[in-house]
């Protein structure tokens, strides 16, 4: 014990620059900023792996990293590709006809009580429908096509979308609601000069959660009835006791929720960074 | 005569209708802002002060009694009247110099070469050279309201009413603003109606002190200030600047106990 202390000790005062050289670069390793989560992310599928095998669990219940990947193997690129485009499709067009239609609603419904007061408890009404539940009815109602699993996204984005908007609308600093009137500017041009940008925080925050809640749209939309997508594809190949292949399906579904997210996150850094927290530009 | 006075209030009262009942903020206002005459309205917070510079603005109408501005009732905002805020609140997406021509912009929807000459040189006046591009996140909240108040000048108002603008400021900096507005003022003289609950501030800035009572706010004591300009850190010092002081205070305090 004393031994090896004073052996450490003298060797690093042989090469003190090297020990904390390396001390240094550890130090900086455990900084980095992907470093962390990525190094906690692999320890949890080795543990998986681990007790797969240790275990011998059957690969329906819970199939192991491994065989997962295997899982992806089962279809080829194409028709990967085939089913990703179609959730992709269906979310994204959900998703832009969800901006299109909130963002003008929550410009009415400030501008307007009256107008507030009567659609307000509509959109409500809306939010508290079970998405799930209603999804059935929708596609009977809409047939098959990409029209009613539309409308299943759309309207699992659209609140998050008008409650933001609006919360941004009449976040406006009320000095510069007065400038405006002692300018005597035409009353559009306080909404696209100063209500509207100052909105913008509040409405990226609710668009980075709508653009995942797309995703989870289009994917219930193809579990009550579809013959192409991720969604139905997990659906699918649950089925066919096929777990390895569901579970790699879900891994698609999880790193395109990602990506998406990733780039709504990356529009707002590039061309709205004055609207990020301050120190995250 | 009835030129002569740029802001003229006569036996004005303001009552707000809020959801517990009637709130009456001020009760027969009189008083008169010459041209070119820097005023002060000092009073306790909650007093209506704020309530009389958005009279003059034409933001607001009166319930009761009259309000000119040149003569002419006030109907409406004004063209020739330029206001600077408690809080900068300036636009945190534009630039200095985008936030200076912001009035410009906001009414006629354009902004000339020509305006953004003419912003860069109020910056300059207000000491914001070199500043013009930064965004306003990252100055300091003694240079965003330069900023705040460059776009109250940037139209070249006859009036410029300030409603409590260095309130947010340190002790330091708030006396500097102090000073420079007044040479600002100097250069180019305007009416200047100036909203405080700083009794020093009023005193070291202004013409004439105009004291109000605490709600509903009237005028109990107009004290013209006869201190020589221009004034500077010497005036803070001088006995004149303690008596006005110490006479006001004692004049607030009286009413609080």
């Amino acid at each position: 014990m004393t031994m090896s202390h004073t052996s450490g000790a003298s060797s690093s005062s042989v090469l003190p620059e090297r020990g904390a050289d390396w001390r240094r670069f550890v130090v900086k390793l455990l900084h980095a900023p992907a470093l962390l989560p990525a190094a906690t992310f692999l320890a949890i599928l080795i543990v998986w792996e681990l007790a797969c095998r240790l275990f011998a669990i059957p690969s329906f219940i819970l199939p192991s990293p491994t065989r997962i990947v295997d899982g992806f193997g089962s279809i080829q690129i194409t028709r990967w590709l085939d089913h990703i485009w179609a959730t992709l499709r269906v979310a994204m067009i959900g998703y832009f006809v969800s901006i299109a239609v909130a963002i003008p609603i929550a410009v009415m419904l400030t501008r307007s009580a009256m107008l507030s007061r009567a659609l307000y408890p509509i959109i409500v009404v809306i939010q508290a429908t079970p998405v799930v539940a209603i999804s059935p009815i929708i596609i009977v109602a809409l047939g098959s096509g990409d029209a009613p699993r539309v409308v299943i996204t759309f309207l699992i984005t659209f609140f998050p979308l008008v409650v933001s908007t609006t919360t941004g609308l009449l976040a406006t600093p009320p000095e510069l609601i007065e400038l405006s009137r002692s300018l005597r500017a035409p009353g559009m041009r306080e909404f696209t000069q100063i209500r509207l940008p100052f909105a913008i925080p509040y409405i990226f925050s609710a668009l980075k959660i709508s653009v995942t809640l797309a995703v989870i749209g289009a994917v219930v939309a193809e579990f009550v009835a579809a013959d192409k997508g991720i969604g139905y594809y997990i659906q699918f190949s649950t089925s066919m006791f096929q777990v390895q292949q569901a579970w790699a399906g879900l891994v698609v579904l999880v790193a395109l929720s990602l990506v998406l997210f990733q780039i709504v996150t990356a529009v707002q850094r590039i061309w709205f960074p004055w609207s990020l927290p301050a120190g995250r530009a | 005569m009835l030129a002569q006075s740029a802001i003229s209030f006569a036996n004005v009262g303001q009552v707000f209708r809020t959801g517990t009942g009637a709130l009456e903020a001020l009760r027969g206002v009189d008083m008169t802002l010459q041209r070119h005459e820097f005023v002060a309205v000092l009073g306790p917070s909650g007093c209506g002060k704020s309530t009389l510079l958005r009279l003059a603005s034409g933001l607001m109408m009166p319930t009761s009694g009259a309000v000119e501005v040149f003569g002419y009732p006030v109907t409406e905002p004004r063209d020739d009247i330029g206001i600077v805020f408690q809080k900068p609140t300036l636009l945190p997406w534009a630039n200095v110099e985008d936030n200076v021509v912001f009035p410009i912009r906001h009414k006629t929807g354009r902004v000339s070469e020509q305006d953004r000459v003419h912003a860069r040189a109020i910056l300059t006046k207000v000491g914001l050279a070199g500043f013009e591009k930064r965004l306003p996140a990252e100055l300091s909240g003694g240079m965003q309201q330069r900023v705040g108040i460059a776009r109250a000048l940037f139209m070249d108002p006859d009036i410029l009413l300030m409603d409590e603008p260095f309130s947010a400021l340190d002790a330091l900096t708030r006396d500097e603003m102090g000073f420079e507005l007044l040479r600002i003022w100097e250069a180019r003289p305007k009416t200047v109606m100036f909203i405080t609950h700083s009794i020093s501030e009023a005193v070291l800035l202004a013409d004439r002190v105009l004291v109000m009572s605490e709600r509903p706010g009237r005028i109990i004591e107009d004290l013209p200030i006869d201190l020589p300009r221009p004034r500077g850190f010497e005036t803070t010092n001088s006995k004149v600047m303690h008596d006005y002081v110490s006479h006001l205070r004692g004049l607030l305090l009286k009413r609080a106990a």
